[in-house]
């Protein structure tokens, strides 16, 4: 079935896998909206409980998003994982460093001899939720303003010495990402997206009408700043310049406009944005004006749109996704930057688990959400964080 | 490539791997004692074997925990920090990857949640899936990630595209079903239910010399040493197969884990010996001071011959024109005119000067399979670093003995119903603990420290492995790791006390 596609359709294929995991990762980040907000809605030890483990019992879905994420990026474009991995060291170390302490965190928490005392974890926890989704979209950020590396594959076939195929042409090692002003409001709207949509999972989830109130308190005061950092991101990037590529040549070339082109020249794609976008918008006047405590849903599946298309308008459409400001023809390409034609193939056919997947997720979120998290439960309950 | 970058790269990898291999055995070989236990729950309807089932969870999750934590960074940092070997395999690397997070993670992740808090939201024998699904999970996950490791110590199923400079896959049945595959996953997921089996005798025994929980520490002890038993024989198979394999493939490895230095036929295996540090591949030392050889079993276990020929680390540096093994000098050279010659291809290619770049193809194609060792300046590099290699290979396989024997003398006091008042078998019990996880260690030690110095064999040194970083980098996230790992181990250890010390109840 996958062998009869051309290895540029395969490479679109996985793309929009791509873009799909990045955009469930970025909605699945209410966790560590919501562990940012532990202290701020919950208000006595109980409630913090109770926020703790309606998060926390999804917690490993999360994660496992963004080891998958990785993973699939490190199949399907090896380059790329091989360019930014080892090119921004240091802001991908403290992303990876903000996860390792996310993960023994929900565990250890109230554990008895847990060492480092209740109110570490928890400092642990808020530490993940904001260098965990600041980080992650100020990188992708980086996707529409570049970075400064090069590529040189014949560096392999020096004797000696022999240097990196990739060489990141900065001593900040990632760092300056952040003072990109561009990619630092994408880091904020990620951060304030994940905070609003922790607090609407939280409302969702807990049977308790004080931490519904503050919830919805930390909607409507998440959302000032989210609508402002968006809104200055998305007026940057569709005005702004990108990196486009000679479809006849490979050449990459800086192009004014490209991201708002791209997005008009695939109207699919600028559909799915302003349908993200308008999700978003009714999610939130769902909870701020109705009391709805469903909120969640339509801004989920508003992130999850919204953020696809930012992956699409990034990688399609003649688009280097991974542009290099240093020597633009070291740019990554979907094109340049992929595995072969049988990898892509033999990964295609893994994928179509991707819906079975996704089904007993499903199945398992409704079987364990199905009944709301309580007091007494944090009382009674047989394992709780 | 910067000599305290590698270094420093290779203490970053060995160090995290070292730490996330500390919890993964027992989360292995625990899933499936848990299962098993709530399965005789579920039929038996005997509300003890719930609370044991239980009580073994929460130790369960406690170490689970950890081992996520720990893991993260392992597959990130074959981009952080070993870039040049992403890009030269990630077409073939990536994918076991790839498939262990699509078909091993979600299923533990999403099952997971249901184990520990369905309790009363599912049905009895949902939540019984939901437990043999987290094993099933964590074993599947095991399985990607050491074919992963299988195909760097034993390259198949791929080609080198000389325009990308990259080694791409061309037959995933051959990667999954590579014969070094298949025997890593089945002697690594068996240390694993050793070492849980362990974990579960041990933590009993404690109980029973304390007097406490009498009938759930027999119970556990019980189910325990029958798993640990089967477990360790099946060790001791899949030990003997992948012996088998690594003559094949990694001859040196195994020179080395024997520490012949000369190779003959109808060769010995020692036993035990006490190896002279003085000796090396250049001089006529004596290799060892002392050992115990047991005749030609070496020639048997790894050429299925008594009289069969074993190469030494001295016929595989210097060559053996008797056994038509070529010098590493003269692959070195053979590796250097492939590297010249792909320079050579791609420069011809740019020209677009097609006669030109058949003609260098040919060269590098011809010398292909010797291009890693190009990359070396002295033959003597090849070898591993034999002492250690050496001593863990023979402590490991003592101790894999041992495991046998204390299985078999549990479950026969079990069955003679002499097992409380047997202190001795009770404490040998508790202080076999460690002895699991240094035995499963020692053979990653084998294992990663045997194939030194290549990243792939034969292809890639790991001194052409690593990122373009400074290694000051390096060595600061090192001791960052090295730090909140054992900080986070500490934690662990203090929090299983306690909740073992609180007990089932």
């Amino acid at each position: 079935m996958f062998e009869t596609l051309s290895h540029l359709a395969l490479q679109q294929y996985w793309w929009v896998i791509i873009s799909l995991l990045g955009a469930i990762l970025v909605f699945l980040m209410f966790i560590q909206g919501g562990q940012t907000l532990v202290g701020q809605i919950g208000k006595s030890a109980t409630q913090k409980d109770m926020i703790v483990n309606t998060l926390g019992r999804k917690w490993e879905l999360g994660f496992t998003t963004l080891v998958v994420f990785g993973g699939a990026l490190f199949a399907s474009f090896p380059p790329f994982y091989a360019t930014s991995f080892g090119g921004a060291y240091w802001v991908w170390i403290l992303i990876l460093f903000s996860f390792i302490i996310q993960a023994i965190s929900y565990e250890f928490r109230k554990k008895p001899g847990n060492i480092l005392g209740q109110k570490t974890y928890e400092t642990f926890l808020f530490i993940n939720g904001l260098i965990g989704t600041l980080l992650i979209g100020a990188v992708v950020g980086s996707f529409f303003t570049g970075s400064e590396f090069s590529v040189d594959k014949m560096r392999m076939a020096t004797i000696a010495p022999v240097s990196s195929i990739t060489r990141w042409e900065n001593t900040t090692r990632g760092l300056e990402i952040l003072a990109n002003f561009q990619n630092l409001l994408l880091g904020l709207t990620v951060f304030f997206l994940a905070r609003i949509q922790g607090a609407l999972y939280v409302i969702n989830t807990v049977d308790d009408q004080a931490i519904f109130d503050n919830s919805r308190k930390q909607v409507i005061y998440n959302t000032i700043p989210f609508l402002l950092v968006f809104l200055g991101f998305t007026a940057m990037l569709l005005t702004g310049e990108g990196f486009a590529v000679d479809p006849g040549t490979e050449e990459v070339f800086v192009e004014p406009l490209k991201y708002l082109h791209n997005l008009l020249e695939m109207p699919l794609i600028g559909i799915f944005f302003l349908a993200g976008v308008l999700a978003i918008l009714t999610g939130l006047g769902m909870t701020i004006f109705r009391n709805s405590k469903t909120g969640i849903w339509p801004v989920g599946a508003g992130t999850v749109l919204t953020v696809f298309s930012l992956f699409c308008i990034a990688g399609f459409n003649h688009t280097a996704f991974y542009p290099s400001t240093y020597d633009l023809q070291s740019s990554l390409t979907i094109q340049n930057s992929s595995s072969s034609h049988y990898t892509l193939t033999a990964m295609s056919y893994v994928s179509l688990l991707v819906p079975v997947v996704i089904g007993y997720i499903w199945y398992v979120w409704r079987a364990m959400n199905k009944q709301k998290i309580t007091a007494e439960e944090m009382e009674t309950g047989e394992h709780n964080y | 490539m910067e000599e305290a970058l590698v270094d420093w790269s290779r203490a970053q990898f060995a160090l995290t791997a070292i730490y996330h291999w500390l919890f993964v055995p027992l989360t292995l070989g625990l899933s499936f004692i848990m299962a098993i236990m709530e399965t005789i729950y579920v039929k038996t309807g005997n509300i003890r074997w719930k609370k044991t089932t239980q009580f073994w969870m929460t130790l369960f999750g406690i170490n689970f925990a950890i081992g996520v934590a720990t893991g993260i960074i392992l597959e990130f940092e074959f981009g952080t920090n070993w870039s040049n070997y992403s890009w030269f395999v990630g077409d073939i690397f990536g994918a076991p990857l790839a498939i262990e997070g699509i078909m091993a993670f979600f299923l533990e992740s999403a099952f997971l949640a249901v184990m520990f808090f369905g309790w009363e939201r599912v049905s009895k024998k949902f939540h019984l899936t939901a437990t043999w699904l987290v094993a099933l999970g964590s074993n599947l996950s095991a399985l990607w990630i050491l074919v992963a490791n299988a195909w760097m110590q034993h390259p198949v199923g791929m080609s080198f595209n000389p325009d990308t400079a990259r080694n791409e896959m061309g037959d995933f049945w051959d990667v999954l079903f590579n014969p070094t595959a298949i025997d890593k996953f089945l002697h690594t997921i068996s240390s694993g239910y050793v070492i849980g089996s362990l974990f579960v005798i041990g933590i009993s025994a404690w109980y029973i010399l304390k007097n406490r929980h009498i009938k759930f520490a027999r119970h556990s002890m019980l189910v325990g040493a029958i798993f640990g038993i089967v477990s360790s024989l099946f060790i001791v198979l899949t030990g003997d197969s992948s012996g088998h394999h690594v003559a094949r493939t990694q001859p040196m490895k195994l020179a080395a884990m024997e520490g012949l230095y000369k190779g003959k036929e109808g060769a010995n295996l020692v036993a035990f010996g006490v190896l002279n540090p003085d000796k090396e591949v250049h001089n006529d030392e004596e290799a060892f001071h002392f050992k115990i050889s047991i005749p030609r079993l070496l020639s048997l276990l790894a050429e299925r011959d008594m009289d069969a020929y074993v190469p030494g680390m001295e016929d595989l540096v210097y060559g053996n024109d008797q056994y038509n093994i070529p010098s590493t000098q003269s692959r070195m050279a053979k590796g250097q005119k492939a590297l010249k010659a792909l320079k050579k291809y791609n420069e011809a290619s740019k020209a677009q000067n097609d006669s030109l770049a058949a003609l260098h193809i040919g060269t590098f194609e011809d010398n292909y399979r010797h291009m890693g060792y190009g990359y070396f300046e002295e033959p003597e590099e090849t070898v591993p670093p034999v002492g250690l290699t050496f001593y863990s290979f023979h402590f490991m396989v003592i101790l894999g003995f041992y495991f046998v024997l204390l299985f078999a003398l549990v479950i026969w006091s079990h069955l003679n119903d002499t097992l409380v008042k047997k202190r001795y078998l009770l404490k040998m019990a508790l202080w076999s603990i460690p002895l699991g996880y240094l035995a499963s260690i020692l053979g990653w030690v084998v294992s990663e420290v045997g194939r030194q110095p290549w990243t792939i064999q034969d292809l890639l040194p790991v001194s052409i492995s690593t990122s373009h970083l400074n290694a000051a980098n390096v060595q600061f996230t090192f001791w960052l790791f090295a730090g909140i790992f054992t900080i986070l181990l500490i934690a662990e250890v203090s929090i299983m006390t306690r909740q073992i010390k609180t007990g089932p109840n």
